[in-house]
């Protein structure tokens, strides 16, 4: 049986932001290298293109590189790698003019100049926009600037099942070609997972059908470490029912959170007084509205136990009032959020207050990288959400993703070339041998398995269940060992799983499949790494423990795939890299500006 | 579901590897005021059909993967909401104007292609050279191109489009909406070769602004537009060339 093969010199799995950069940096930095970009996808559909609100990087006269990197580290609790940190500050600025060299649409000055808002946690405005549609547009810039560059081959709509790795150096991946069910081998030098994160390990969720995690849980497979998995984040303003997120670029323009009684609760949680919205300083930066968001998720926790929230069909609700803000306003720089609002909400906001609870948004974890985006695996590279710098550490600030995406997607794409151009030689019989084993392993498994009993749907949703009692906004050890013994469970029902479609083309059923096989992994890591910090740091809230412990706790998770004990993750720890930012308390509000927290200055 | 209220779907289905024309499957799904038509073809897929075939992501009208005929209008499903169909059933098919790999699945390697014809990217000397900042665009010069930017390449207009049906080289309205964005766009330099190719295919002057493209169009980009513009700035174009031939100029 012969598996087709693709040979290339790197191999890019995942065409959203941090993949199509990647694929650039490569294609840009020499033309004779070859470059594979495998996505299940059409690029122009991966989830980069859901971001709304905004990308960080400092271009205004009134901010400054320490402040975003205070800013970052603050934010992330202490847990964000500062020499990460420092590295993207410092580059984000770079990638973001390369990006709008390329074409992005950015909202402009009247002097030409790119216009920038603020963003929960900032000091300073330095959200760089696109109206609301900074994801979507800053992704087909992308997506249409890789099409300048012919040595890019597009392998679109092809599944990656697993990644191929020889003598210890990741060499290529199998991959299913959706429209035919073949297996196919795209073999490379080196090869870069930029797949995206895993928001549908929970039920409720901005993330769209295709973030399963599949990249994080074939290099888990692969003998990668997962790193810091139990930090994800909960954005305060999602849609009840839909999950849809409304940006926090709709507080950074103004917008309040109230509670069923009117009243703007964050007040009560150390975020700093409310300024009324007709003052000239509304809204105050790391204040209110713009605290980060892990706090404003926590606060609605709190509210609800206190019975503020507002019972409906889909859950409790707060309310987000933009009326203030007037029509003029909302139809310029928010004319997104006023579309989703009235068609999946029925409210317009230039009239009407605006339900929103907290939503799974963003997985601060992932796949461990150092900053030239390099794995454990040689030749093996990653950037993007599903890998883990670390930048983010305990909580994301709102816009440094989208940055990310272009500064280690880039980095991972020069890295992985150098590799590639010094490691020549590939062992194509073995990798090819591999691929073999593949196609037979999901011919048996999926394609021609008879019986099984359990449905995909049920396995699923005890899944969502599970994680949403278990890892949600706060945890304790019984709710996330529950979790755990569940997780177990369904990795053994998983395996006797029974599908309708036994066929070969488009066998959407069989890809959903092995999409629940790495949510599964990517759900265990993360419940594991959950139960084993005894602490609360950031977005990792554990009702029994409830300081933050740098004692203890200041490092990395490491969570290991054990082949003898599949679905219990082996978890160990890493130091954090602290430079010149010691830890401190995190506070917001009136006193967060204060350079005394900001530890010593650097040079801009 | 035995007091539950139902809606009926009849469902387009077509498999390639089996020997079998093309047949509608009806399937009755609770009825949900607040469901659209891709949470009713979802909730199939999970608990009564695991075999039927579409492409869905984002499910908030951005990603553009789930683009149907309902009701013989193109639609994105994940804004066809089931309110504005009941009580009467809802008829599902794939786009119009492409070939069907599967079910509700199409083939997209055409419009792909025609995607890239157009040179959807800036072109000049200095693109990729970011020492000197950002270049300098006024809100009025992004106003010449922003409707244009926001195509989600769903191609509804292309099933829409009466002249898809029998010029399938046509490049047809989203392709040609995006060149013209380029040419728009203060930054580029490119106009001068972007036009060329887009104006190709004599379809393209047998686009009879029907405005089908621009009716269906879920983000209001207006192809139709676009394309009658681009078609004055091809003929002056040919024009200038033909008194200042290639070189002299731009």
């Amino acid at each position: 049986m012969a598996i087709p093969k693709h040979e290339h010199d790197v191999v890019v799995v995942g065409g959203g932001g941090a993949g199509l950069r990647a694929a650039i940096a490569i294609a840009h930095q020499d033309a004779r290298l070859s470059v594979a970009m495998v996505s299940k996808v059409y690029p122009m559909r991966s989830h980069t293109v859901a971001a709304e609100g905004g990308a960080a990087a400092v271009i205004k006269p009134n901010d400054s590189l320490e402040d975003h990197i205070y800013d970052t580290i603050s934010g992330s609790d202490w847990l964000a790698d500062q020499d990460a940190v420092e590295i993207f500050v410092n580059e984000c600025p770079g990638e973001m003019i390369q990006l709008e060299h390329w074409g992005c649409p950015w909202s402009r000055e009247p002097d030409g100049s790119v216009s920038v808002r603020p963003f929960g946690g900032m000091k300073i405005e330095r959200t760089w926009f696109a109206a609301d549609k900074t994801g979507f547009h800053m992704l087909h810039t992308l997506f249409q600037t890789t099409l300048k560059y012919n040595n890019i081959t597009r392998y679109d709509e092809y599944f990656a099942t697993r990644l191929l790795v020889d003598d210890g150096r990741c060499c290529g991946c199998t991959a299913i070609e959706m429209r035919t069910g073949q297996v196919h081998a795209v073999l490379g030098k080196s090869v870069i997972i930029c797949t995206g994160g895993a928001g549908k390990v929970f039920p409720f969720t901005t993330n769209g059908a295709i973030k399963t995690g599949d990249g994080m849980a074939m290099a888990y497979r692969a003998g990668a470490a997962l790193k810091d998995m139990e930090f994800v984040q909960y954005h305060p303003t999602g849609l009840p029912g839909t999950g849809i997120l409304i940006t926090e670029a709709s507080r950074g323009e103004g917008g309040i959170l109230v509670n069923k009684h009117g009243d703007r609760y964050l007040r009560h949680y150390d975020l700093g007084e409310p300024l009324d919205v007709t003052d000239s300083k509304h809204p105050q930066k790391r204040t209110m509205e713009l605290g980060p968001r892990d706090k404003l998720s926590q606060c609605f926790v709190y509210e609800m136990q206190k019975g503020n929230t507002i019972e409906t069909k889909y859950g409790h609700v707060v309310n987000l009032d933009l009326r203030h803000l007037g029509e003029k306003k909302i139809d310029k720089k928010i004319p997104f959020v006023r579309e989703l609002a009235t068609n999946y909400a029925g409210v317009d906001p230039v009239y009407e207050l605006i339900p929103v609870r907290p939503v799974l948004h963003y997985m601060m974890g992932g796949i461990d990288t150092d900053v030239e985006g390099a794995t454990s695996i040689a030749g093996l590279y990653a950037a993007g959400e599903c890998a883990c710098v670390s930048l983010n550490g305990a909580n994301r600030l709102g816009s440094n993703s989208l940055t990310e995406l272009l500064v280690f997607g880039a980095r991972s794409g020069k890295s992985a070339a150098q590799f590639a151009l010094a490691h020549e030689q590939i062992n194509v019989d073995a990798l090819e041998a591999q691929a073999r084993d593949e196609q037979l392993r999901i011919s048996k498994d999926y394609i021609n398995k008879a019986g099984g009993t359990q449905r995909l749907v049920d396995l699923r949703s005890v899944m969502h269940e599970s994680m949403e009692k278990g890892a949600g906004i706060f945890r304790d050890e019984a709710s996330l060992k529950r979790t755990c013994e569940t997780l177990t469970e369904l990795s053994e029902r998983f395996k006797d799983v029974a599908l309708d479609d036994h066929t070969l083309s488009f066998n959407t059923e069989l890809t959903a499949a092995l999409e629940l096989g790495y949510m599964l992994d990517v759900a265990q890591t993360l419940v594991h790494a959950a139960l084993a910090r005894r602490e609360s740091r950031g977005s990792h809230q554990r009702t029994d423990y409830l300081q933050r412990d740098d004692d203890q706790f200041l490092k990395h998770s490491m969570a290991h795939f054990d082949p003898t004990a599949p679905s219990t993750p082996r978890i160990d720890y890493k130091p954090v890299a602290i430079t010149k930012w010691p830890p401190a308390k995190r506070t917001y509000g009136a006193d967060s500006g204060l350079k005394a927290n900001a530890g010593p200055a650097t040079s801009k | 579901m035995a007091n539950e209220t139902t809606i009926r779907f009849d469902i387009f289905r077509y498999h390639p590897q089996e020997d079998e024309p093309p047949r509608f499957q009806s399937y009755d799904v609770p009825y949900q005021e607040d469901w659209v038509v891709l949470d009713a073809i979802n909730w199939i897929k999970d608990n009564v059909d695991g075999t039927l075939s579409y492409r869905w992501s984002c499910r908030m009208g951005v990603c553009g993967s789930c683009g149907m005929v309902i009701n013989g209008e193109p639609k994105l499903t994940c804004a066809a909401f089931l309110r504005d169909y009941y009580p009467n059933a809802i008829r599902v098919e794939p786009l119009a104007n492409f070939p069907v790999e599967r079910d509700l699945v199409i083939t997209m390697d055409d419009f792909m292609t025609k995607l890239e014809s157009v040179n959807p990217y800036i072109v000049r000397d200095d693109v990729d050279d970011t020492s000197g900042g950002e270049y300098r665009q006024t809100p009025a010069q992004l106003a010449q191109y922003k409707q244009y930017s926001m195509c989600i390449n769903c191609m509804l207009c292309y099933s829409a489009c009466p002249v898809m049906g029998h010029e399938p080289e046509f490049i047809g309205p989203a392709a040609l909406a995006l060149g013209h964005r380029y040419n728009k766009d203060s930054r580029d330099q490119g106009t001068s070769e972007r036009l060329e190719k887009m104006m190709e295919h004599e379809a393209v002057w047998g686009c009879t602004f029907v405005g089908e493209c621009t009716e269906v169009c879920p983000k209001n980009v207006d192809p139709a537009g676009a394309i009658q513009q681009a078609k004055a700035a091809a003929a002056q174009h040919y024009f200038k060339r033909l008194i200042m031939p290639k070189g002299a100029g731009r």
